[in-house]
């Protein structure tokens, strides 16, 4: 599976996108958010609870408790200012 | 119904002439252009001017994003017409961001319809803009202004 950050997410993590292959019983884009977290302090830093950040699956918005199981691209990013 | 992402400019007359060319059925024609300001950032004690951005996107999820936002727009108004066309990468102060344009056959409809794209899309299409100041990079916080102002949609 594909992780990507967007961002200042991308700087915190120090990579744009990586592959990694989370255990069973990683289900929800919640669940990736927490084992995430062990990889660096950039992750930790990054997707730590309570920081403001939003979540796509397969390049769709997804909430923390949408399942992931199948998804190929899982991506972080702030909340947009666009426009 | 048209949705672009690109990093070169737009022409706003030749854009407009092409969206209406052959539907007679439009009778108003809203367009909302935004475009890079030079801001003044207080930073501590000292101001920060901001004399250009980088604009970073999502490629795939932009377009689908903007897809949506369109689609939602033409089920809650009768329209003949829609265009979105928003710029990506390094942009100066005074340049043009994004160009939305709505064809309707009343014009209530038109600027209704137009005002929402432009706070649906500050707000659900994956943008992020990088500031250069004198003093470095900066990325720019998300508008609590924007979200009031898209959700205020939300009740009809």
């Amino acid at each position: 599976m594909k992780v990507r950050y967007f961002a200042w997410m991308k700087r915190t993590v120090g990579v744009a996108e990586e592959e990694v292959s989370p255990p069973a019983d990683v289900a929800t884009v919640g669940d990736l958010v927490a084992w995430l977290r062990h990889r660096s302090v950039g992750h930790a830093e990054a997707l730590a609870e309570g920081a403001a950040f939003g979540a796509a699956v397969d390049k769709r918005t997804a909430t923390m408790d949408v399942v992931i199981g199948g998804a190929r691209e899982v991506a972080f990013f702030p909340p947009f200012t666009g426009g | 119904m048209t949705v672009r992402v690109q990093e070169a400019d737009f022409d706003i007359g030749a854009e407009l002439e092409a969206l209406t060319k052959g539907n007679r059925k439009i009778g108003g024609l809203a367009v909302f252009v935004g475009l890079v300001r030079e801001l003044h950032v207080r930073e501590g004690y000292h101001r920060d001017r901001v004399d250009a951005l980088t604009l970073e996107h999502y490629p795939g999820m932009t377009e689908t994003a903007l897809q949506e936002i369109e689609a939602q727009a033409c089920r809650r108004w009768p329209l003949e017409a829609t265009l979105i066309v928003h710029r990506h990468g390094r942009l100066e102060a005074g340049d043009r961001i994004v160009l939305v344009a709505v064809g309707s056959p009343h014009r209530e409809a038109a600027f209704e319809a137009c005002e929402f794209l432009v706070d649906w899309l500050k707000t659900k299409a994956p943008f992020w803009k990088l500031e250069e100041t004198p003093s470095g990079e900066k990325w720019v916080g998300a508008h609590e202004g924007d979200d009031k102002a898209a959700r205020r949609w939300d009740k009809t």
